[in-house]
């Protein structure tokens, strides 16, 4: 008994030891990538895990760092598992990482409340809460280029668009299907909103997340309610299984769009010749044709330095995991500018990603022109509804199938508002932010 | 009345208006429920002969296909990776068999009931560790299986599509039951097992190897889970999402009784078409996604009336 | 040597009939509460607390609620997760609804929510039991996580089907939240597990516990000798549900601190049952070798076999030490299917006996 109580002392003592802050080199910063590579949405967790390490690694590559400031970064397996996440979480924190990037929506919901505590930043790009983007109230939270509700906003007007206008929407029917967890439910009051406003009809469709492969009735139930388009909110395993189902049902694929999270290489490639013409949209362009991607080809893949297959190199998924590093890289890179230090901590990050901007020349100068657009984060709003547009599965690629476009920002403003002040009320007490924001 | 009206009445007025919608409906449960009753034929198979109830059998299906796949993927020609994914189940079964089975010999059932799911979690990581976590394409046209699909035009102009594989996977399982029906009932081995399944003593004083016999049940319910995996793998993906849709085979289980292949088949086919029924005409009244609960609930009403399902041997003590 | 009863003689009931007996036992007991209670808080840092022995805490306080059903009373359950799932949404809803209300009398109340359900899926049980009884409570499971998700009302209509723990105090001290600190969470969830583990001690030894082991051991005989097996078989499903839902509001407001539905799935389902298997079923200390074995092992292994000179990727340690506990699990039950805690009497049994073989 004694010696157990002893052992379990001296193992709880080691234990915390080895969480001890990492013993980092002076010219260097550290960052944790929280991944996953196993699991049921493994499928499309790697690509994306793949594109941000490998950009990481060839920023140290090439340049040494940023200003001669070295990244150390290293992954944390999460399986898309919540529970993991926290471990990671706690991981990241107590070995002082910069920024977190949660890569799952339930995962970013449980960090929001302790980032502000524990004064890390959460870079959740284009996913997690989208209410995230009122800076004035989520100060510690960042999901630049644009939130979900953006996208689905930005589908809309596309639709609108192929329709001849706005106005046309009214008396048109639109699936929703989705994968049915927090991430599929959030775009649902403003499609609500819109139906309303612009006299469409929606029909939703609820994909269970362990019946992710088995999606006959979601799509023999859109076979009989035949509408005009779908609208697909998927991830992991879901998204092959649903191309497929449209295709063997027929659903007309020109009118199958998806958020940018379905829009995997795979995902579309699994629906064969059939899957022609299915859409998603994007924030991000494909192709590995940018010179920062070349660099990464030349210096990492090459250099045997990466688990990335060559063929993955500027598929969809993985340059959305490159463009997720460009944002911290370059988060940095403005937090040095900021704070006139080299080495800065998370707290420096934040301050950094507030002031992230990227311009057409920076955009130029990192060899990534083209590939997503120029974005710019401020104090006030942590995303920015930048432009997306939408991209169209030719059989073997991505093709661009409209010029890049604003979402409904308008439409997206209120509501938001609306659910960040709901959320603080109902998180109080809700801290505030500690400086205003410059008027 | 609305109320009464949208339950009892409305989804018959949608059946007949559209049949041939409704014809749909039922093949496409039926070949769920087809795939439903290969994975319960391998809990049988299993069940039969050893008393274990395989929990393993959803994972067996993955690596079963993950295996075909991955070995194609390594340049082996779609044939001979499928005979050598036979030999890999094989090895698995002889490796359970010896290391899982036989150590935990008349040990009791929930005991057994556990080690398969320590197998599965052991199968995930080695399957996760081998071939990687991303899902995998099934090679189809590569193993001769037919792809595309016939359309029926209907008088009303309704259109009934039936998927060639889906054709397969419904010829494919009646041959599999065939001939396991076959095997049981005409071979030497057959006659083994079922000996074994009646009595383990027994069967060992007449001179039955219960090791060889257990050995062969893997081995089937291996070769099942292989077939389970290039179906389901060709209708989505090989991934270890798979191995969640394996939990299905519980109520059917439970509908047809854990000893009975031809009643795995037959439950297997009411819960996949009752499944979509209930789901496409009665889901949406309460928001849909009634699927993922919907079998268990049919199997718990039906447990209350007929405890030993419809063709089990009355094991159930009753209290 | 050490570890020897002689001498001591009980001259009570009270004195024979106590918790732990043996002098030697109760040395122990107090020095592992002293660690726990002066040690641990001291020496742990943030994440040993969040990550590890806080969960630890409720799981294996989950896992006496499994233990309660499925160890005791022989009923096997696969709705653990679901269960725990009603404690946190009622946990959830009683704060919202009652702010003013100490949190911890609504986490002790919202384990009646979970044990109502419980008992309403435990009916089955009356008629049926083994396999069939665990398809019955996976009905439980799928129809609660479908619930989770589809009542609005559960998660006051969050638009992400979320619920989040707003910041509550006690005595003073925030232990909920994200502000609260892991030393002030891990004394709630100290406390109530203590607590817990002595209720159910006490439970177990009384008369209803030892109606829960006759119906678990031979049901007819029970019935014959006066048990009645509607009472006891339900009285099992309410306790054991009130745990687990108990367990649950705990997992939401003291560790996860904000949670979508699929937390309570299946898998946790699974994860308990392992730690009730694996720890000993039919016995309370083995639900904390259990939950310790299926908790803490893994994030050792994950820190550990990168430092061990393993240099391989994050998802290559995970699958290792996915493969590593899996073998483990088969390789407990060969040794001794009875669980770790069968493992730890044997350990005690030798050491009474010590240097002889046999007693």
């Amino acid at each position: 008994m004694n010696m157990n109580s002893m052992l379990a002392g001296t193992l709880l003592a080691g234990l915390a030891a080895s969480f001890a802050a990492p013993a980092l080199a002076a010219d260097s910063v550290y960052i944790q990538l929280p991944t996953y590579r196993t699991g049921p949405y493994a499928g499309s967790g790697i690509a994306i895990a793949n594109g941000m390490s490998d950009y990481l690694k060839m920023i140290n590559a090439r340049d040494g760092g940023v200003n001669g400031v070295k990244i150390e970064f290293d992954e944390c397996e999460t399986g898309y598992d919540t529970q993991k996440g926290v471990e990671c979480y706690e991981q990241a924190k107590a070995k002082n990482t910069l920024v977190f990037n949660p890569w799952s929506t339930g995962i970013t919901l449980q960090v929001i409340p302790k980032s502000s505590v524990d004064k890390i930043p959460v870079l959740s790009m284009a996913y997690g809460l989208s209410a995230a983007a009122d800076g004035t109230t989520f100060p510690w939270v960042f999901n630049p280029p644009d939130t979900y509700w953006d996208a689905l906003s930005g589908i809309i007007k596309y639709i609108g668009e192929q329709e001849g206008g706005m106005e046309n929407l009214d008396g048109k029917t639109i699936g929703y299907i989705f994968l049915d967890a927090g991430y599929g439910r959030e775009p649902i009051p403003l499609l609500e909103d819109l139906a309303s406003e612009y006299g469409f009809e929606v029909k939703q469709y609820p994909v269970a997340g362990k019946e992710m492969q088995n999606q006959s009735s979601q799509w023999l139930s859109v076979r009989r309610d035949r509408p005009d388009y779908m609208i697909m909110w998927g991830w992991g395993a879901m998204n092959p299984t649903a191309i497929k189902e449209a295709v063997k049902n027929r659903f007309d694929m020109s009118k199958f769009i998806g958020v940018w999270w379905a829009g995997g290489d795979d995902d579309a490639r699994a629906g064969g010749a059939g899957a022609k013409g299915y859409k998603a949209i994007s924030f991000n362009n494909v192709g590995a044709d940018y010179p920062a991607l070349q660099d990464i080809k030349k210096l990492v893949i090459d250099a045997d330095n990466s688990e990335t297959p060559e063929s993955q190199l500027g598929e969809n998924l993985y340059n959305k995991g490159v463009a997720n590093a460009v944002y911290m890289v370059e988060a940095i890179r403005t937090a040095q500018e900021e704070t006139g230090k080299t080495v800065i901590n998370a707290e420096d990050m934040r301050v950094g990603l507030e002031n992230l901007e990227l311009d057409e020349a920076r955009l130029e100068e990192i060899g990534l022109k083209g590939m997503i657009s120029p974005m710019k984060i401020t104090c006030k709003n942590h995303s920015g509804h930048n432009p997306i547009f939408v991209q169209e599965w030719d059989g073997e690629k991505y093709t661009p199938a409209s010029d890049w476009f604003e979402p409904m920002t308008e439409k997206v403003t209120p509501i938001l508002m609306e659910a960040s002040k709901e959320y603080a009320t109902s998180n109080a007490p809700w801290p505030e932010r500690e400086e205003p924001c410059p008027e | 009345m609305d109320v009464l009206y949208t339950i009892f009445i409305d989804p018959f007025v949608q059946m007949a208006e559209a049949p041939d919608f409704l014809l749909q409906v039922v093949w496409e449960g039926f070949v769920a429920g087809i795939l439903y009753a290969l994975i319960a034929l391998g809990f049988v198979l299993i069940y039969k002969a050893s008393g274990v109830f395989n929990f393993a059998q959803g994972i067996m299906v993955v690596f079963a296909g993950l295996s075909l796949v991955g070995l194609h993927e390594m340049g082996v020609p779609a044939l001979l990776a499928l005979i050598m994914a036979i030999g890999v189940m094989a090895i698995l079964a002889i490796c359970i068999e010896k290391f899982v089975m036989r150590p935990l010999v008349g040990q009791p059932d929930i005991i057994l009931l556990m080690a398969t799911i320590g197998m599965t979690y052991f199968l995930i990581g080695l399957g996760e560790f081998i071939f990687g976590g991303e899902p995998k394409q099934m090679i189809t046209e590569e193993l001769g299986l037919p792809t595309g699909s016939t359309a029926f035009e209907m008088d009303n102009g309704g259109l009934v599509i039936l998927q060639h594989i889906d054709i397969a996977a419904a010829v494919i399982a009646l041959i599999m039951v065939g001939g396991l029906a076959v095997f049981f009932n005409r071979t030497r081995i057959g006659r083994a097992l079922r000996a074994v399944a009646d009595d383990h003593t027994a069967a060992l004083s007449v001179g039955i190897s219960l090791n060889q016999i257990w050995a062969i049940v893997w081995f089937a319910a291996g070769i099942v889970a292989l077939a389970t995996g290039i179906m389901w793998g060709a209708r989505s993906d090989v991934s270890f999402a798979l191995e969640i849709v394996a939990l299905k085979a519980l109520p059917v289980l439970i509908l047809g009784g854990f000893t009975s292949i031809p009643g795995a088949v037959i439950g297997g086919l009411i819960i996949g078409i009752g499944e979509k029924i209930g789901e496409i005409y009665w889901g949406g009244l309460v928001g849909g996604g009634i699927e993922s609960w919907l079998a268990y609930m049919i199997a718990l009403i039906f447990l209350l009336f007929r405890p030993q399902g419809l063709f089990g041997e009355k094991i159930i003590e009753r209290i | 040597m050490f570890y020897r009863e002689t001498g001591q003689f009980k001259t009570s009931y009270t004195a024979d009939q106590q918790i732990f007996p043996i002098r030697q036992d109760r040395i122990g007991v107090a020095i592992i509460l002293a660690v726990a209670l002066l040690v641990v808080p001291f020496v742990a840092n943030e994440f040993v607390l969040s990550a590890i022995v806080i969960p630890f805490l409720v799981l294996a306080l989950a896992t006496i609620g499994l233990n309660i059903l499925t160890g005791y009373a022989g009923q096997l359950s696969l709705g653990t997760g679901g269960f725990m799932g009603v404690g946190a949404y009622a946990c959830y809803k009683l704060v919202t609804i009652f702010p003013d209300v100490n949190v911890i009398i609504h986490i002790l109340l919202s384990g009646f929510f979970a044990a109502a359900v419980g008992v309403v899926f435990g009916l089955p049980s009356l008629r049926i039991k083994g396999l069939y009884l665990a398809v019955t409570t996976l009905a439980a499971q799928f129809f609660l996580e479908w619930c989770f998700i589809r009542i609005p009302w559960l998660y006051n209509y969050n638009p992400s089907a979320a619920i989040e723990v707003p910041g509550k105090t006690l005595f003073g001290v925030l232990i909920t939240g994200p502000a609260a600190s892991g030393v002030a969470r891990y004394f709630v969830v100290l406390a109530i597990v203590i607590g817990m583990t002595l209720l159910m001690k006490n439970l177990i030894r009384g008369r209803i516990g030892r109606q829960w082991m006759m119906i678990r051991d031979m049901d007819i005989a029970a019935e014959l000798m006066g048990v009645r097996p509607l009472i006891a078989k339900l009285s099992a499903f309410a306790v054991s549900s009130y745990i687990c839902g108990v367990a649950g509001a705990m997992f939401v407001f003291f560790y996860l601190g904000a949670s979508e539905p699929a937390v309570f799935s299946i898998t946790l389902s699974f994860q308990i049952l392992f730690m009730a298997i694996i720890g000993g079923l039919g016995s309370l200390v083995g639900s904390f070798f259990g939950a310790a074995f299926i908790w803490i092992l893994p994030i050792l292994l994950r820190v550990w076999l990168p430092a061990m000179g393993f240099d391989i990727g994050a998802e290559a340690i995970f699958q290792m030490a996915q493969i590593i506990i899996g073998a483990l699990i088969i390789f407990f039950l060969i040794v001794e299917p009875h669980g770790l805690a069968r493992l730890w009497a044997i350990g005690k049994e030798k050491l009474r006996v010590w240097p002889f073989p046999y007693a």
